[in-house]
C-alpha cells in the first residue's frame, strides 16, 4: 500500500486528506476554505479504493445515501403494511383472499395481490432490513477504524493552514503569552479538558469517546438483528397455544412432556357499578356497568413429570408451585412462561337426563352424561338402563342430510338413546338434541327428558420459551447507550499556537457549536484573547447577503 | 380530588395562554423600546409558564391519586401529559438558550394539544386488564416525553421555516408552510366545532348495520353530514340533520364526520383569517421572527432531536417492547401503533444521518423536524382514531 509522508514527518495512509499528525492538508489546491473535519480526514476505504467488484460493493453500503435510502424504504413499506390489517389480526375462520376482498373491495384484492397482507414477513422485507444491517456493518467498518488511527494520531502542534481552516478562528497579540496560556490552561482543566503540551503549544480535548457513539450504537442495533433471526433457529423459541378446562390437567406443549398443568378455576370479573372506587362511576356509566373487563385470571397448579415416560401410563406427577396467571401476570417457571390470552366461558361439560314416561311424568332416575367422555351405557337399577348408540358434541345436519359432528368440542351437542325398561326389552330409540327429539321409528312410550346442564369455563394460555430474548436486551441496551454517548456528548478540542509572536486560536466540535463558543467566550474572559469567528456563519452572511435581508420585508 | 384536579388543568391552560401573550410582549420591537423591558417581558412569561407547568403537574397528581393509577391510560390523559411534557421540554430549553420567540410558538402548540385533549372523555377510566401494568405507565409516559422534546424541535424548525421562506412571491415553500399553518388551524377548528356543538348539546342517534351485518346504534354528537352504513334515524331524533350520504361499512362514519366538520371550521378560521389579515399567514407572522438569530433556531431545533431521539427510543421501543413482552406475550407484533413507533424512530434516524454526513442544515432540517412532527401526530391521532388496533383505547 502507498503512504504518503508529510513534511512534519508523519506517514499518513494512502487516501488521507490532511496530515493526521499535523494536519497539513495534503491534497491542496481545494477551493473551500474550511477543512472537512468529518472523519479527520481519515483514509476510509470506500473512499479510496473503487477498483474491483468487492471495493464497489463496500462503497455501495458504506455510503450514507444508500444507507438513508435503505431506512427511507423501508419506512414507507412499513407504512404501507398499516393501510389494512395485517393477516394476523383478520379472524381466522375466513380465507384472506376473501376476506380482503369483501372488506376493502378493489383495493383490498389488489392489497391481497401484492402480498401486502403479510408484508412484514415478505421476502423483501426480511431483505431491506438485512440490507440495513451490511450497510451497518461496512459503514461502521469503513469510518472507525481510519478514524480511530487519526484520533490517536494527532500531534499537538499543528500546521498553520490547518488551524486557519478551522470553524473558529483567530488570532491576537497578548503582552504576556505564557501568563495567558498558563491562565487558561487552568480555565480549561477546570472544565474538564484534557491538556496536552508541545513547545509551548496546547491541545485541549474532551469527550472524544463520543466520537465512538454511533459506532456502539450501530453495534446494538446488529446485535439486535442478529437476536431477530435467531428466532428462527429451532429450539429457541416456542410459542404453543393451551386450551385447558377447569378442573382438566393437561401437558404443557413445548415442554416435550416435562410439564403439566391443572386448571382450577378461571376467572372473568368486570367493572361494576358501586363495586368500584366511585371516580369511576361516570366512565361506568357512560360504557354501561358490567361490560369493561376488569381481570382475566386462570387459578392453575403446576406439575412437573417424575420418573421415566411409560406409554398408555398415568404420568406420575409431583407438583411445584400454585400460581393465579392473570394477564401481565405470567406464570414463569424454567425459561416458560405461560401467559392468559384468551378464555371461552360456560362450556357444556355434564348434562343430565331423566328418564321418563311421556304420560304419567314419572321418572326413573337420571343419567349424567360427561361431555368429553360419555360411558356407553347408564344402568339406572330395577331393569331400567339408556345406552348411547352415537353422540355428536358438535352436531349439525351434514349435506346427506345426516346428522354429524362439527368438531369434539360440545358446543352443540346431540345423542341417539336407546332406552331400555322392563316392558319394551327391545329398547326404544331416541334423537336428542338440544331443544328437539326426533323418535324414528315411531311414537316412543318413554323420552329422556333435559335435566339440567352444568358447564364449566375454559382458559386459553399461550406457552412460550425465547431464548434471544437476553441477546435483544443486550443489543438494546448497547444502542442507548451508544446513542446517549454520542448524542449527549460532544467531542470538543481546542487548539492554542503560538504563531509569529501571535497566538492563534482554533476550534472544532463534532456538534453544539453554540456551547463550545459559550466555554471558549468564559475560558478567554479577561485574558486579551480574541473570541474566534465563526468562519462558516462568516460565509453564509457573505454568500446570503442581501438576500436574507429581502426575504423579511 | 378529581374536582380540584380539573379546575388544576383548567388554571395551567389559562396561565399557559397568558404566558403566550407575555412571550408575544417580548418579542414586540417598538421602536426605541429597551432590552431591559424586554427581558421583563420574558421573564413574565418563563415565570408564568413554570407556574401552569406546576399547576398541570398538581392536576397530574391530584388524578393519579384519585384514579389510583398513573393518568395516562386513556387518549384524553395520555394527550394532556402531552402537552405537559411539551410545556416541561420548552421550559428546559428556553433556561439553555433564553429565547422568547420560543415560547412564542411553543406554548400554542401545547395549548392546541390540550384542547385537542379535552374533546374526548374526561372521566377517570378503570384500567383493562392488559393496561394494569407498572411497565405500560413507564412506557407511555417516557414516549410522550420523547414526542415532546422532538415536537419542540419542530416549534424551531417552524420558526425558521416562518423567517427564511421569501414571502414575496408564491411558491411550493410557502404553498407548504401554509398548509403546515391550515393544519394547526384546523386543529382550533375541530376544538370549536366540538365545543359549540358540546354546548348545543346536539344528539343525534341512528341504527345501522356494521360490517358483520350486525345491526347496533350510534349517536352523533354534530350534524351528521355522512351517516353510518344503511343508518336510519331513530324516532327520538327524527327532527334531527338528515345526512348527504350513508357510508359503507367499513368506514367509521361517525369519525369521518367529526373529520369533515374540523375540515370545515379550519376552512372557515384559515379564511377569515386570510381576509383578515390580507396575507398569507405566514407572511403575516413573518415580522415577528425578523431578529430571531437563525443559527442558533437550527441549533436548537437539532438539539432538541438529539435530546429526544434518545428518550423516544427508550420509551416508544424499548419499554413498550418490555410491557408487550409481558402483557401480550410477545415484544413485537407489528400492531399499527407499534408500526408507526418504528416510522417514526426511521425517520429520525434518517434525520440524524442526513444532517451529519449529508449537511442537510438550516432550512432542510427545519423541512424534516415539521415532517417529524406531522408523523408523530399521525401516530396519536390517526392511528388512534382511523387504523386503531390493540392501542385503540380511543373508544369513539
Ligand atoms: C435504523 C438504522 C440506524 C440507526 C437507528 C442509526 C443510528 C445512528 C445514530 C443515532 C447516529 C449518531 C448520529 C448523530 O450523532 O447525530 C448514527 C451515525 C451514523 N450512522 Fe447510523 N443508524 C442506522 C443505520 C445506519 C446505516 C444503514 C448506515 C449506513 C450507511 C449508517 C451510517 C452512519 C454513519 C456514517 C454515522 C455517522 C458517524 C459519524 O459521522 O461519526 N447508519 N447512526
Amino acid at each position: 500500500m502507498e503512504h504518503v509522508k508529510c513534511e512534519c514527518g508523519h506517514v499518513n495512509p494512502h487516501g488521507t486528506a490532511f496530515c493526521e499528525s499535523c494536519g497539513k492538508p495534503l491534497e491542496e489546491n481545494t477551493e473551500k476554505k474550511l477543512l472537512d473535519m468529518r472523519y479527520e480526514g481519515s483514509a476510509r476505504r470506500s473512499q479510496t479504493y473503487n477498483k474491483t467488484i468487492v471495493d464497489k460493493i463496500w462503497a455501495f453500503f458504506s455510503s450514507v445515501k444508500v444507507g438513508v435510502a435503505l431506512i427511507v424504504i423501508t419506512l414507507i413499506a412499513s407504512a404501507i403494511g398499516t393501510i389494512f390489517p395485517q393477516e394476523m389480526y383478520i379472524p381466522p375462520n375466513v380465507s384472506p383472499a376473501e376476506y380482503y376482498a369483501d372488506q376493502y373491495g378493489w383495493a383490498g384484492k389488489l392489497y391481497y395481490k401484492l402480498g401486502f397482507n403479510n408484508l412484514y414477513g415478505s421476502w423483501w422485507y426480511m431483505l431491506l432490513i438485512a440490507s440495513i444491517g451490511v450497510s451497518l456493518v461496512i459503514c461502521s467498518l469503513d469510518r472507525v477504524i481510519p478514524l480511530y488511527r487519526a484520533l490517536k494520531k494527532q500531534g499537538v502542534t499543528r500546521h498553520p493552514n490547518f488551524l486557519r481552516r478551522q470553524r473558529l478562528f483567530s488570532t491576537s497579540r497578548v503582552a504576556d503569552v505564557d501568563d495567558v496560556f498558563k491562565q487558561v490552561k487552568e480555565k480549561l482543566a477546570q472544565r474538564r479538558y484534557h491538556i496536552r503540551e508541545e513547545n509551548g503549544n496546547i491541545l485541549a480535548e474532551k469527550g472524544r469517546f463520543s466520537r465512538w457513539g454511533p459506532y456502539v450504537n450501530h453495534i446494538g442495533l446488529i446485535i439486535f438483528l442478529i437476536g431477530a433471526m435467531l428466532r428462527f433457529v429451532p429450539g429457541m423459541y416456542v410459542d404453543e397455544v393451551l386450551w385447558i378446562r377447569e378442573g382438566e390437567t393437561k401437558e404443557i406443549p413445548g415442554t416435550h412432556g416435562k410439564y403439566f398443568l391443572k386448571n382450577e378455576k378461571f376467572i372473568f370479573e368486570t367493572y361494576e357499578k358501586g363495586k368500584e372506587n366511585e371516580v369511576f362511576n361516570a366512565a361506568i356509566d357512560r360504557v354501561g356497568s358490567g361490560t369493561v373487563a376488569k381481570n382475566y385470571q386462570t387459578n392453575v397448579v403446576l406439575y412437573k413429570r417424575v420418573g421415566p415416560v411409560v406409554a398408555g401410563a398415568e404420568p406420575k406427577l409431583k407438583k411445584i408451585k400454585e400460581y393465579k396467571i392473570r394477564v401481565n401476570e405470567p406464570l414463569k417457571y424454567d425459561h416458560y412462561a405461560l401467559y392468559q390470552v384468551d378464555f371461552k366461558q360456560n362450556e357444556p361439560y355434564k348434562m343430565a337426563f331423566q328418564l321418563m314416561d311421556k304420560t304419567s311424568k314419572k321418572s326413573f332416575g337420571t343419567v349424567v352424561i360427561d361431555l368429553h367422555n360419555p360411558k356407553p351405557s347408564y344402568n339406572l337399577g330395577n331393569g331400567y338402563r339408556v345406552e348411547l348408540l352415537s353422540y355428536f358434541p358438535d352436531f349439525y345436519f351434514d349435506e346427506d342430510g345426516n346428522p354429524s359432528t362439527k368438531s369434539k368440542v360440545p358446543n352443540n351437542p346431540a345423542f341417539v338413546f336407546k332406552m331400555l325398561t322392563p316392558d319394551k326389552p327391545k329398547g326404544e330409540v331416541s334423537f336428542v338434541a338440544i331443544q328437539q327429539t326426533i323418535e324414528p321409528f315411531g311414537n316412543n312410550k318413554y323420552k329422556m327428558a333435559f335435566a339440567g346442564l352444568e358447564t364449566r369455563n375454559v382458559s386459553g394460555l399461550t406457552v412460550r420459551r425465547d431464548f434471544t430474548l437476553w441477546i435483544l436486551g443486550v443489543g438494546g441496551a448497547i444502542f442507548m447507550i451508544g446513542v446517549v454517548q454520542g448524542m449527549y456528548w460532544n467531542h470538543r478540542r481546542i487548539w492554542l499556537q503560538r504563531v509569529n509572536g501571535e497566538v492563534w486560536l482554533a476550534a472544532h466540535t463534532n456538534k453544539n457549536w453554540f456551547g463550545l463558543k459559550n466555554e471558549i467566550r468564559r475560558v478567554i474572559e479577561g485574558t486579551g484573547l480574541a473570541m474566534p469567528i465563526d468562519q462558516a456563519e462568516e460565509e453564509k452572511k457573505a454568500a446570503q447577503g442581501g438576500q436574507a435581508h429581502g426575504a423579511t420585508k | 380530588m378529581a374536582q380540584l384536579s380539573s379546575t388544576l388543568l383548567y388554571i395551567a391552560f389559562i396561565l399557559y395562554l397568558i404566558g403566550t401573550f407575555f412571550f408575544g410582549g417580548a418579542i414586540r420591537d417598538k421602536k426605541g423600546k429597551e432590552k431591559k423591558e424586554k427581558d421583563r417581558w420574558a421573564q413574565l412569561g418563563i415565570m408564568t409558564t413554570i407556574i401552569g407547568f406546576v399547576s398541570q403537574l398538581g392536576y397530574f397528581i391530584t388524578r393519579w391519586i384519585a384514579a389510583g393509577h398513573a393518568p395516562v391510560s386513556n387518549l384524553f390523559e395520555f394527550t394532556t401529559f402531552f402537552g405537559m411534557m411539551l410545556v416541561a421540554a420548552f421550559i428546559v430549553i428556553y433556561f439553555i438558550y433564553k429565547i422568547s420567540i420560543l415560547g412564542l410558538f411553543t406554548l400554542p402548540v401545547a395549548l392546541l394539544v390540550i384542547a385537542y385533549a379535552s374533546m374526548f372523555p374526561r372521566e377517570i377510566t378503570p384500567l383493562i386488564p392488559a393496561l394494569q401494568s407498572d411497565w405500560l405507565h413507564i412506557h407511555v409516559t417516557t414516549a410522550a416525553a420523547g414526542e415532546a422534546i422532538l415536537a419542540v424541535s419542530f416549534a424551531a424548525g417552524l420558526i425558521y421555516l416562518v423567517r427564511v421562506v421569501d414571502q414575496s412571491k408564491p411558491s411550493k415553500r410557502t404553498f407548504w408552510l401554509e398548509v403546515v399553518m391550515f393544519c394547526l388551524i384546523t386543529t382550533l377548528g375541530f376544538v370549536l366545532v366540538s365545543t359549540s356543538f358540546n354546548l348545543a348539546d346536539y344528539e343525534a342517534k341512528f341504527t345501522w348495520v356494521d360490517k358483520n351485518e350486525q345491526k347496533s346504534e350510534v349517536v352523533y354528537n354534530m350534524p351528521a353530514l355522512v351517516g353510518p352504513h344503511e343508518g336510519k334515524l331513530v324516532k327520538e331524533s327524527a327532527d334531527r340533520f338528515e345526512p348527504f350520504v350513508y357510508m359503507p361499512a367499513i368506514i367509521n362514519a361517525k369519525k369521518l364526520n367529526t373529520v369533515i366538520w374540523s375540515f370545515i371550521g379550519g376552512t372557515v378560521l384559515y379564511v377569515l383569517l386570510r381576509l383578515v389579515l390580507r396575507k398569507r399567514v405566514a407572511a403575516a407572522l413573518q415580522p415577528l421572527v425578523k431578529n430571531v438569530n437563525l443559527d442558533l433556531t437550527d441549533e436548537i431545533s437539532y438539539r432538541a432531536v438529539a435530546i429526544g431521539f434518545p428518550v423516544f427510543t427508550l420509551g416508544a421501543l424499548i419499554f413498550a417492547m418490555i410491557w408487550a413482552q409481558i402483557a401480550w406475550t410477545r415484544f413485537w407484533g407489528w400492531d399499527p401503533k407499534e408500526v408507526w413507533a418504528l416510522i417514526t424512530w426511521l425517520f429520525y434516524a434518517a434525520f440524524l444521518h442526513l444532517r451529519l454526513s449529508k449537511g442537510w442544515h438550516g432550512e432542510k432540517s427545519a423541512w424534516l423536524a415539521v415532517i417529524g412532527f406531522a408523523i408523530i401526530m399521525f401516530n396519536l391521532v390517526a392511528v388512534n382514531l382511523v387504523i386503531a388496533g390493540l392501542h385503540s383505547y380511543a373508544g369513539t
